[in-house]
């Protein structure tokens, strides 16, 4: 008897993933795709990002995949001097919170965009980022 | 009436190495409650165990302590809300003799830290938020808290020599805590002095000077009911308000980023439960796990208006001799932040205070005190209110 294959595509999220498999495992296809994508329930019409599975008001797990598109205004970030293990290769690097209106979106600023170019209300946009060794995440860029 | 009081309350001194395995460094923080309540082990009926997993190897610590610190056959339970894991077992032990089922609980907090490296805290803490959205891109603590400070100093104007200021205070009192791990002088030259670690990023805007270190450290608090305390102590605190929320883990799903909104609701639940408000309070300690944090903690309990923060830290009326002195023990800035004998800790200096016991320190007269502890970037936040 052979063994059932994990899906275990989300251990390819960003520098390193802490999680092994989700039911919304498609997001990383989506990112292969070159899209960032979100979920809303299909019965009250909530927009999720982070993309749910579930949507813990109507209890619904009908959900309808979204792309995230145009750009949000940033809210606030962090650029960071020290990373926590696993993540020293990438220092210095910048976290950030973008505002998109029905959902806000936390990630990283694209590589090459210096703090003296951020500033609160700024415009950004949310893009999938093809990452070392197959991996993938997705960073915010200037528009 | 069934009213609930701390008859006792102790802690090991926070280090940066403790020389000993965690059941020894728990014993170090329950033998001292249990000196400064006058009684032993065998008063005990219940135990609550405070800590946040994965620093060192033990599963399950309270079963392992029970035995250790003596409470065999005694139930004990096992809390964890990550860094306000002490107040939330304050709270099981209340809830534990409210109803009745017990008359005196120990709250035993403790978390040695030093048992990996400093990267691997970083990752161990940075998992304490959303590990499936968020730690993937890299995200510690202190990068969340300064992504609340950034937002703060964009709302509100606050400078970094404002929170430099909050660190200045922290290290005054420091300096007199013998039990905390940073003893020696911040001064807000340090701050501007380029050569100085103080003043090194560390997520920008926070700097060195703007954070905790890291200890190894436990505290336990005794608590019991109305009619055990009247047997056992001549100044029992009385719990009088005790509120808890929570908040969503990833920050794309939350709306206040100058405040915590757990903090919040915590604190207007005490207020509420207690019958006094930010102006009856004559001592606190607030969550100064970053300079950010006891900033926004000032607006948060209503020590000072929105944005007001700064004006309350640079006019120094939350010194020893202002009108609501904050964290006159030296706070997390200088004691250290040993995690789940934290708010053991925090709610130790204002049982001293409110027992005219704090030496040095002594808020005078002190008859109300407030405790808020926070867990991760504002995911949990409890605020307690204790009178004698």
């Amino acid at each position: 008897m052979g063994k059932k294959e994990k899906d275990e595509r989300f251990r390819k999220f960003g520098t390193v993933s802490f999680t092994g498999t989700t039911r919304v495992n498609d997001f990383i296809d989506h990112l292969e795709q070159g899209k960032v994508s979100g979920t809303r329930c299909e019965s009250c019409g909530k927009a999720f990002f982070p993309p749910r599975a579930d949507c813990c008001t109507c209890r619904s797990s009908k959900m309808k995949w979204f792309d995230v598109q145009g750009t949000g205004k940033l809210i606030t970030y962090s650029t960071l001097a020290f990373g926590p293990k696993g993540f020293e290769g990438d220092l210095p690097y910048t976290i950030a919170l973008v505002d998109y209106g029905d959902f806000k979106v936390f990630g990283r600023i694209a590589g090459g965009i210096k703090d003296s170019e951020l500033s609160i209300g700024m415009a950004l946009a949310a893009r999938a980022n093809p990452l070392a060794d197959g991996r993938v995440n997705y960073v915010f860029h200037k528009d | 009436m069934n009213d609930v009081a701390i008859i006792g309350a102790g802690q090991s001194t926070f280090v940066r190495f403790y020389p000993g395995s965690v059941r020894e460094l728990a014993f170090e923080g329950f033998s001292d409650a249990l000196g400064h309540a006058g009684i032993s082990a065998a008063d005990i009926d219940a135990s609550v165990v405070c800590s946040a997993p994965e620093y060192d190897l033990q599963r399950s610590p309270a079963g392992v302590f029970a035995e250790y610190l003596g409470l065999n056959p005694g139930p004990t339970f096992y809390v964890e809300t990550l860094c306000s894991s002490g107040s939330t077992g304050l709270k099981l032990a209340y809830s534990l003799v409210k109803s009745g089922l017990h008359d005196v609980v120990a709250v035993v907090g403790f978390q040695k830290m030093s048992e990996i490296s400093s990267a691997e805290t970083q990752e161990r803490m940075g998992r304490g938020a959303d590990i499936q959205w968020e730690s993937p891109f890299g995200t510690m603590m202190p990068a969340y808290y300064a992504m609340y400070a950034r937002a703060h100093m964009q709302a509100y104007g606050t400078k970094p020599e404002d929170l430099a200021a909050i660190r200045v205070k922290a290290s005054t009192y420091g300096q007199l805590n013998d039990r905390a791990v940073y003893r020696k002088a911040v001064t807000a030259e340090m701050f501007t002095d380029k050569e100085n670690m103080m003043r090194a990023s560390v997520a920008s805007p926070l700097r060195v000077g703007d954070c905790c270190a890291n200890a190894d450290g436990s505290s336990c608090i005794i608590v019991a009911s109305a009619e055990k305390a009247k047997s056992l102590c001549d100044k029992p605190v009385w719990i009088r308000g005790i509120g808890s929320a929570s908040a969503p883990v990833n920050l794309a799903g939350r709306d206040l980023f100058n405040g915590l909104s757990a903090a919040r609701q915590a604190g207007a639940q005490a207020y509420k439960m207690a019958g006094v408000g930010p102006k009856e309070i004559d001592v606190a300690e607030v969550h100064d796990c970053f300079t950010i944090a006891e900033m926004m903690a000032y607006e948060d309990l209503g020590f000072a208006g929105p944005g007001e923060g700064r004006d309350l830290i640079n006019g120094k009326e939350t010194y020893l001799d202002g009108s609501i002195p904050v964290n006159v023990d030296g706070g997390l800035l200088s004691k250290g932040h040993p995690i789940g004998a934290t708010g053991g800790s925090q709610i130790r200096t204002i049982v001293l205070q409110l027992r005219g016991e704090a030496g040095e320190i002594q808020v005078p007269d002190a008859a109300v005190g407030l405790v808020h502890n926070i867990g991760g970037v504002g995911l949990y936040g409890n605020v307690t209110i204790l009178a004698r």
